[in-house]
């Protein structure tokens, strides 16, 4: 039979059996709307408190500060776009960074078009922002600060200790997209100062479909769907109960095992890091050495194009992501890789290979064989590899 | 984006790949900056009745499947060709022969007929053989095309290493 192995787990994740035990009643049995006032909706809602009461604790949040959604794009535009039009009279500068998510960078982009004063932080060659840099863009009406936490493209972790600290001193709000994060680095809200925190189901083995804003009580944030009034009226739409019991499932998951699989992912993420970069010749980690997702390894392989090499590995059986963008409208390569200074030729080559919970010692053998076999074999038709 | 069979059939095991030494002309098109690099080298002899054929035609390539599964169609296309029937090979008989590609990927046919074209171009010149008009005007609009990236490379760099 021929292997498959999975080593996309920062595109998405697999359900865990867990969870979707936990959601089946939800769409069939316990249907009920939470809004309805009606026995079936009750017995939803209260289901629903209870979820919320659970994540709220896993972040050190009062269960009143959980805004669900419907996807960590949703919320990162909630954050951005709500926070912006609710404070426009006040304050209309916002300062993110080169290394955040399309949806981040859009919602900036588009809230530019809108009136807004927004600047992009560079980042050194680690992916890290420079905070005395941060200090020195604060401005007198400076909004809003939001930084990723976790990278999703290098695995590169922020210090939003110090970043929360920044914005706290300055009365600034900060808000962190930590959909790559959860699970991975212990976040406790108060602690860090974070004011508002996107966080996602699908990404920790939970359903697709779902999310959350961790909104601060205090913070002037105005709604981006407008209607039934749900979610304390931020996020109007018949709320997805089943999905959210799925996420909650998910997060306790994590809040039992989610210690030890972290420290194992991480052992086998250094041996991936070392194996490679001794066994192929030319090849460049991107990304911090040790700051990173205990998940994520992003590997430039020297004379070999980013989506011939995922295509070459998927024949054998291997599903990796790159950040070579031959397909995209423009044809650069990610942004995250040229914030980092990465020369066009070393981007176009850059593969991400994200571990989870399935993946074992042998994959990764298997995964380095293959590797150096596929290279190989590219580089051999590459006019600008010399073997 | 789907790739069709025959493209991933292509990329698997591409035909004719390698360097030709002594080659009698050699094309390249695309450019690194957009992750793709295209090299065709081009052997021609004379028959019988003196006519120009490619005996031998080969290939490297630096991208995407799309880049070198085009690559590969190329060279079955105008191996043992004439000259002139070879400037006649078009981007659609590569997409045709691929089945289809992605529409984002149409510009990987372009490459590979750019890179065709540049290694007659080339053979031409070096021969000091007249040079049809279109030919030429191809060369003149690759040559631009490749000084522009260089141009924007420059201002690129600068940028990223902010």
């Amino acid at each position: 039979m021929k292997k498959k192995i999975y080593l996309d787990y920062a595109a998405t994740t697999p359900v865990d059996p867990r969870v979707l035990k936990a959601m089946m009643p939800y769409f069939n049995s316990k249907f009920g709307n939470p809004a309805s006032l009606h026995n079936f909706g009750q017995e939803a809602n209260e289901s629903l408190e209870k979820s919320r009461k659970t994540i709220a604790d896993f972040i050190k949040a009062k269960p009143e500060e959980i805004v669900f959604t419907g996807s960590a794009t949703e919320s990162n535009n909630l954050a951005l776009k709500g926070t912006a039009f609710a404070n426009r009279f006040r304050k209309k500068h916002i300062i993110t960074t080169q290394v955040e998510h399309d949806c981040v960078l859009e919602s900036s982009l588009w809230l530019k078009t809108q009136g807004f004063e927004v600047d992009f932080l560079p980042v050194n060659k680690y992916g890290l922002i420079d905070l005395n840099q941060l200090k020195k863009t604060i401005k007198k009406d400076t909004l809003l600060v939001s930084v990723i936490h976790g990278n999703n493209e290098i695995g590169t972790v922020q210090d939003i200790k110090s970043i929360g600290k920044i914005c706290k001193e300055n009365n600034i709000y900060f808000h962190t997209d930590a959909s790559q994060s959860i699970g991975k680095v212990d976040i406790d809200v108060s602690q860090l100062n974070i004011d508002l925190l996107t966080a996602s189901s699908h990404k920790i083995y939970g359903p697709k479909g779902v999310a959350m804003l961790y909104v601060k009580k205090g913070v002037l944030i105005d709604p981006i769907l407008h209607g039934g009034g749900q979610e304390k009226n931020l996020r109007s739409s018949t709320v997805n109960v089943a999905g959210i019991i799925g996420f909650t499932k998910a997060i306790e998951i994590l809040k039992k095992d989610g210690k030890q699989e972290n420290k194992r992912l991480k052992k086998l993420r250094n041996l991936l890091i070392k194996e490679i970069l001794k066994n192929i010749k030319d090849t460049h980690l991107n990304g911090h050495p040790s700051q990173r997702l205990s998940n994520n390894i992003n590997i430039s392989f020297s004379g070999v194009e980013g989506e011939s090499l995922m295509l070459e590995l998927d024949h054998y059986g291997i599903a990796v992501s790159t950040g070579s963008a031959c397909s995209s409208k423009t044809l650069e390569p990610s942004h995250v890789l040229l914030a980092i200074g990465l020369s066009p030729f070393r981007a176009h080559g850059s593969v991400r290979i994200s571990l989870g919970r399935h993946t074992t010692k042998s994959d990764i053998d298997y995964l380095i064989k293959t590797l150096k076999k596929s290279t190989e074999k590219l580089r051999k038709i590459s006019p600008v590899y010399k073997i | 984006m789907i790739y069709s069979k025959q493209t991933l059939k292509h990329f698997r095991n591409p035909h004719n790949y390698g360097e030709i030494k002594d080659a009698d002309g050699i094309g390249e098109a695309g450019n690194i900056i957009c992750g793709d690099l295209m090299n065709l080298y081009i052997v021609v002899k004379k028959d019988k009745k003196e006519k120009e054929i490619i005996t031998s035609v080969k290939f490297k390539t630096y991208g995407c499947a799309a880049a070198i599964a085009t690559s590969s169609v190329i060279t079955d296309l105008v191996k043992g060709k004439t000259i002139d029937e070879a400037l006649k090979v078009s981007k659609n008989d590569i997409v045709d022969t691929l089945k289809g590609l992605p529409p984002i990927k149409i510009h990987c046919s372009v490459l590979a007929i750019d890179a065709l074209d540049e290694a007659i171009y080339q053979y031409l010149y070096k021969n000091k053989r007249p040079i049809p008009e279109d030919l030429l005007l191809k060369h003149e609009r690759i040559e631009k095309g490749k000084k522009e990236i260089k141009e924007r490379y420059s201002k690129w760099m600068k940028i990223s290493k902010k």
